[in-house]
């Protein structure tokens, strides 16, 4: 594999569309371009990349993939930018911890480069979403990726730790089950809706009997998170 | 996928403090074996895997090479809360490849696995709920006859509430570990128990039938007594079995239900009981794999003798219990010979196997047989057509030793030791000579 500079841009797309390809050399960006299936660590500079342009009209679940990787606690979050059609927008909603800007396609040559030179000029760390996220009595540390209730550990598995943080994110909405894996699984889940089914119930399972209501079911929508105010 | 499971394996078990990661998996037989390893090497074996001998596990040994590799599956680790407090333990389900990478053909894990991934290409997620009986005994001396603690019979409240006390701290152990409960209760024989898990997809309730089984004699043992899953332990009572819901999911519909049918089952449903009754004697030595198994499938004490099914006629092999308010998800069937004994990987394999081959051959399923099938002599079951489990654990290992069937779905290394194995303990059975015929013959004779 061959050096990458410091300062390069990731381009990730399926394929690279020639307007961006164009729109980044006028811009006289140093950018690499990957499809969503390779892995960037792989040629990833030594400063790490200055950021990323994350198309995701072709692929958007390997695409999401990328962006979740690049947000891994154990390394520097790279700024994101995603560019998703209009009928796309819908993928955006819930998973604001995974980009800090996005662009739609098919796009115009200066709003990209306006916005890009937003994103890399930011100074700081990224922001992000505060680490822990409490509800009564349960606690999610999501910078060590422990739960606790009353004070007492949780011991979650992988899976389940990614859907109660999920959940407890946004405590109150209702989330359909095909919500739910698309968001908390990704793509990668296989067994539909009962996979959501079943790791609600050892979390419940859990949660023990006092806080197993915490995650409701809403007849023959799905599931939300938290006490209701009233009772039914 | 595996990157982030493992990142958070790592960071979970520093931040816990795990002294100790427990690496799992089970012999052919069914015993869970386990090795440690220190936290230090926890991301080196969750990357490479830990190289093992394992000439000495059960089922494992080949000619040539001994060695084999036990890879983490990540998704399986899980804190124990077992031990002391000051230091956590984990455990974490491995599954053995050979040293080359690909699959160990001698791990039951990795034969269930590919079962799962099989149905999966298809669209296909097997899922099970296993009841799982059991009995409580004060603590055998050798040689000694086992020694019930209560005297409650199907769910009684017992006076004496030890047993109802085990039960509940073994539930509450199993929830904290993420393996939900659905019912429990005192069965119908003395110091027996039933708990009943929910259903989850066959792998992961594979995993937790062998977690189960090491949490129920764990919190007995805290306790000063005994668990056995030996199927038949009391001579004259009923024995333990683990009856075994299955259901097929073809993405978000159950593949088994159909609302125009006047049972609400799918052709899908019929073919899969089909293909069950018809290779289920072949099946058996795998469900049913001790000599002590057949002694419970006898009839009078609620075990299946017949290869029939019905749906609410609890004396047949196959129950089609009717689901509440006629919830379509609900749509099962129940198999009601495996015993708590059995190789949970192996038996479930078997399982699908069997029941999708039913489905891909088309096979036709036999009337459904509503009488009660132990008030009827041998004439009448032949005129129904209706056959017998094997009655021995002969029987059983020569019906398994004809079967392509279970030869391809447990593969020629587990087919052929499995078959070795079980004969050489048939012999020693054969070789017993046993109270009962001393009792009998030796001052009439």
């Amino acid at each position: 594999m061959t050096n990458v500079e410091s300062g390069t841009l990731l381009v990730v797309g399926d394929p690279i569309s020639p307007e961006l390809a164009r729109t980044l050399d006028l811009a006289g960006r140093k950018w690499v371009g990957i499809c969503a299936s390779d892995d960037p660590n792989a040629i990833e500079p030594e400063g790490g990349w200055a950021g990323a342009i994350i198309d995701l009209s072709a692929d958007p679940e390997s695409g999401w993939s990328i962006a979740r990787g690049l947000r891994r606690s154990d390394r520097d979050p790279v700024r994101a930018l995603v560019l998703v059609s209009g009928g796309q927008l819908a993928e955006l909603s819930h998973r604001d911890e995974l980009f800090d800007d996005f662009c739609l396609t098919p796009f115009h040559p200066s709003e990209l480069e306006a916005r890009l030179d937003h994103l890399l000029a930011s100074v700081g760390p990224v922001a992000t979403r505060s680490e822990v996220v409490m509800y009564e009595n349960l606690a999610l540390n999501l910078e060590t990726y422990q739960a606790s209730v009353s004070d007492q550990p949780l011991d979650l598995t992988y899976m389940e730790y990614e859907l109660l943080k999920f959940l407890a994110q946004n405590p109150g909405k209702v989330f359909s089950r095909e919500m739910l894996l698309s968001r908390v699984w990704g793509y990668d889940y296989y067994g539909g809706a009962r996979t959501v089914d079943v790791h609600v119930r050892r979390l419940r399972a859990k949660l023990g009997e006092e806080h197993a209501d915490l995650i409701q079911t809403v007849r023959s929508v799905g599931y939300r998170f938290g006490r209701s105010r009233w009772k039914a | 996928m595996r990157e982030q499971q493992c990142d958070y394996v790592l960071k979970t078990a520093s931040e816990r403090g795990v002294r100790m990661v427990r690496m799992w998996f089970t012999d052919v037989l069914g015993n869970l074996k386990s090795f440690a390893i220190s936290q230090n090497e926890l991301e080196n074996a969750l990357n490479d895997g830990m190289t093992f001998d394992g000439s000495s596990i059960d089922g494992f040994s080949r000619v040539q090479e001994s060695d084999v590799l036990a890879i983490p599956d990540p998704d399986t680790f899980q804190i124990l809360p077992l031990g002391d407090k000051g230091a956590a333990e984990a455990r974490v389900f491995c599954d053995i490849h050979n040293l080359d990478g690909t699959p160990f053909t001698g791990d039951p894990r990795q034969v269930l696995r590919r079962h799962v991934e099989e149905a999966r290409a298809e669209g296909l997620t097997f899922y099970i709920a296993p009841d799982i009986e059991f009995f409580y005994f004060s603590t055998p001396q050798p040689g000694e006859r086992p020694t019930p603690l209560d005297n409650g019979g199907y769910f009684d409240l017992t006076t004496r509430d030890v047993t109802g006390d085990l039960r509940k701290q073994t539930i509450r152990t199993l929830e904290q570990i993420g393996i939900p409960v659905e019912y429990s209760f005192h069965e119908d024989s003395p110091s027996q128990q039933e708990i009943d898990l929910r259903h989850d997809d066959a792998l992961t309730i594979a995993d937790s039938v062998m977690t189960f089984r090491l949490i129920v004699r764990e919190v007995a043992a805290a306790h000063g007594v005994y668990a056995t899953f030996m199927p038949k332990p009391l001579e004259g009572v009923q024995g333990s079995g683990m009856h075994t819901h299955l259901s097929l999911f073809s993405g978000d519909d159950n593949a088994f239900y159909d609302e125009h049918d006047e049972y609400n089952l799918s052709p899908v449903a019929k073919s899969f009981t089909a293909g069950l009754l018809r290779h289920a004697a072949e099946i058996t030595a795998i469900t049913n794999p001790t000599v002590n198994s057949y002694k419970r499938l006898v009839p009078g004490f609620e075990a299946p003798v017949h290869l029939s099914w019905a749906r609410n006629n609890r004396s047949g092999l196959i129950r089609v219990p009717i689901p509440k308010r006629g919830n379509p998800l609900a749509t099962r069937l129940e198999y009601r010979s495996p015993d708590p004994s059995c190789n949970p990987y192996l038996a479930f394999s078997l399982m699908l196997a069997a029941g999708l081959k039913g489905v891909r051959e088309g096979y036709e399923l036999p009337a459904e047989a509503d009488a009660n099938l132990f008030e009827l002599d041998d004439h009448a079951l032949n005129k129904l057509g209706i056959g017998q489990l094997p009655q021995s654990l002969a029987e059983a290992l020569h019906a398994m030793e004809r079967s392509e069937l279970v030869r391809e779905a447990l593969g020629e290394h587990i087919f052929e030791w499995f078959l070795r194995n079980k004969r050489r303990e048939w012999m020693d059975y054969k070789t017993h000579v046993s109270q009962f015929e001393i009792d009998r013959y030796l001052g009439t004779l």
